[in-house]
């Protein structure tokens, strides 16, 4: 049912409590879930994405640094020709200020996320789960 | 005593302890080096008895340099100060007439390949510093827990040779902390014991130990005599040593209200249980980084509430309620002495072995065979102990698992007590 999900924390973010949560979360809603754990550098995602092929990957930030090692990150992979067209979402504190920043959240979409979970928003990311796997089937 | 006297950063909190002061302390980093200013001339102007901390950015902390130097010359936003992109020489000048004998700095990072830092710290004249092989490598990064030990093995040396004349190095265990929350008293004064022996061995002189707070004040009270305890009997006699509280380090309270009341608890602990420093936590802290005022603010609140407080009457033991914290920490401090005379090799092999195993921690060099839970008195059990050699441990249960539902009660369980 459910499929494979690479859950990751971003390049220079060391909180893994978020990581461990979303595991637990995504475990119970049928996902098999392999967790990178925090602190990841580009090439070990994307190393892990050729790899693993998940159906989703689930990046997770909360350190202030979420929009600038996201961009960086999403830009990495989409360039990349074998795993440019994995799913990939990103969610958590993505600024250093609290505060929603609609223009971040577009230039990561523009830059290839399939969606932005800014302030942790775990009713959107739900319903972003339900959808995808309504596609997928 | 012989020892010549220390006006470094231990002779500081020694001193302020001697005359019955907490000192408190923020945790403060800016990107920008005049607001980085700024906030350690208002940390030394601010009522208390305070001393500075620069704390560096993560891009500082994973040894990205590029990145660091390009947030700076972009104006992006970092979360602290980028002490290698700004280099030595114009940290220097930032600290040049606010750092002094009456008002100490200490530069906090988060790295577990701290020699550049280290380098760069003491170049720019701090001699105070924090960390540790064991407390930022496994929450904090990916590195190999024994390339982190031989990292923290040379940052020490470098460290305590950079003392001058009358200024000895100082260097604080994070031990105390261990991701923050769920993680049982007995193995964080462990922890923080392991490590300060470890300096000590790596040629420091003057060391802190820290404990952060946990979800009950009967237990936090047992830790931190636990912690004194056994640092005078493990440490060596010409060592010099203070205990640091961290006030709550988990999910913090999200209003006002309830982070202030927080703060006051951390604070009356400090002064009840004994500790000699305090590193504070500001009403922001739920939300976003916070502003120098936002710190100012957390400062006088502690200094306040500990001007208030008085240490509780010693000798009360206060392990009649069976949290045995004092007894479980002396275990594990033993079981890994045993291991190897060489403190490095023990505290990797004992990693391997689960002897030590930090429940939720996801570092490939940590087990994860223990497990812990929030008991119906607040306090922070075992739910599986997995190889620790604690003494008198009945077998256990078989935890339940833990669900994202039963995480996240777990993780607000102090936010919401405070909050409510």
């Amino acid at each position: 049912m459910g499929g494979t999900v690479l859950v990751s924390g971003t390049s220079s973010d060391a909180h893994t409590w978020n990581l461990i949560y979303v595991h637990l979360f995504l475990e119970e809603r049928g996902y098999t879930v392999h967790n990178l754990g925090s602190c990841v550098p580009d090439d070990l995602l994307v190393r892990s994405c050729r790899e693993l092929r998940p159906d989703l990957v689930v990046l997770s930030s909360v350190n202030g640094h979420g929009f600038t090692d996201g961009l960086r990150a999403i830009r990495t992979i989409r360039e990349q020709r074998d795993v440019r067209h994995v799913p990939v979402v990103i969610g958590g504190k993505l600024g250093t200020d609290g505060l929603r920043n609609a223009g971040c959240t577009r230039r990561l979409l523009n830059a290839g996320f399939d969606a932005v979970f800014d302030n942790g928003d775990l009713g959107a990311f739900e319903l972003f789960l339900n959808r995808h796997r309504t596609a997928a089937a | 005593m012989t020892a010549p006297p220390d006006r470094g950063f231990g002779g500081f909190v020694a001193t302020a302890r001697s005359h019955g002061h907490l000192v408190v302390q923020p945790r403060m980093g800016f990107g920008s080096r005049a607001r980085m200013r700024v906030g350690l001339e208002r940390t030394k102007q601010a009522q208390g008895v305070t001393v500075g901390t620069i704390t560096l950015d993560s891009y500082t902390r994973v040894g990205d340099f590029a990145a660091a130097r390009a947030a700076v010359g972009g104006n992006s936003p970092l979360n602290g100060y980028p002490l290698l992109a700004h280099g030595a020489e114009a940290t220097r000048a930032l600290l040049d007439g606010v750092q002094d004998e009456s008002f100490p700095v200490q530069v906090r990072h988060g790295s577990a390949r701290p020699q550049a830092v280290f380098a760069e710290l003491v170049a720019a004249g701090v001699h105070a510093t924090e960390g540790g092989p064991v407390s930022y490598c496994l929450p904090y990064s990916r590195t190999p827990l024994r390339e982190s030990v031989r990292h923290w093995a040379q940052s020490c040396e470098l460290l305590a040779s950079a003392g001058g004349p009358d200024v000895v190095p100082h260097l604080e265990s994070f031990g105390g902390c261990m991701l923050g929350q769920l993680c049982p008293p007995g193995l964080l004064v462990a922890l923080s014991v392991l490590e300060g022996l470890f300096f000590t061995q790596h040629g420091l002189r003057s060391i802190s130990l820290s404990y952060a707070q946990q979800t009950s004040t009967e237990q936090d009270m047992e830790a931190l005599a636990a912690l004194h305890r056994l640092a005078a009997e493990e440490l060596p006699p010409d060592v010099r040593w203070h205990s640091v509280l961290y006030a709550y380090m988990g999910l913090y309270p999200s209003t006002a209200r309830g982070a202030e009341r927080l703060l006051r608890s951390a604070a009356s602990l400090a002064v009840r249980a004994g500790a000699a420093r305090l590193i504070v936590k500001t009403t922001a802290e739920a939300h976003r980084i916070p502003t120098i005022a936002e710190n100012v603010a957390a400062l006088e609140l502690a200094a306040h509430t500990a001007a208030q407080a008085r240490p509780d009457e010693p000798g009360a033991p206060r392990d009649e309620s069976g949290g045995g914290v004092y007894a479980e920490a002396r275990a594990l401090v033993h079981a890994v002495r045993e291991l190897h005379p060489d403190l490095g090799t023990a505290l990797a092999r004992a990693f391997a072995r689960g002897l030590l195993d930090i429940p939720f921690c996801l570092h490939p060099d940590n087990q994860g065979r223990t497990r812990s839970l929030i008991d119906d008195q607040g306090r922070l059990r075992w739910s599986s102990t997995g190889g620790l050699p604690l003494p008198g441990t009945a077998p256990q249960p078989a935890a339940r698992a833990m669900t994202s539902a039963g995480l996240l009660e777990s993780l607000t369980f102090v936010q919401r007590a405070y909050d409510s």
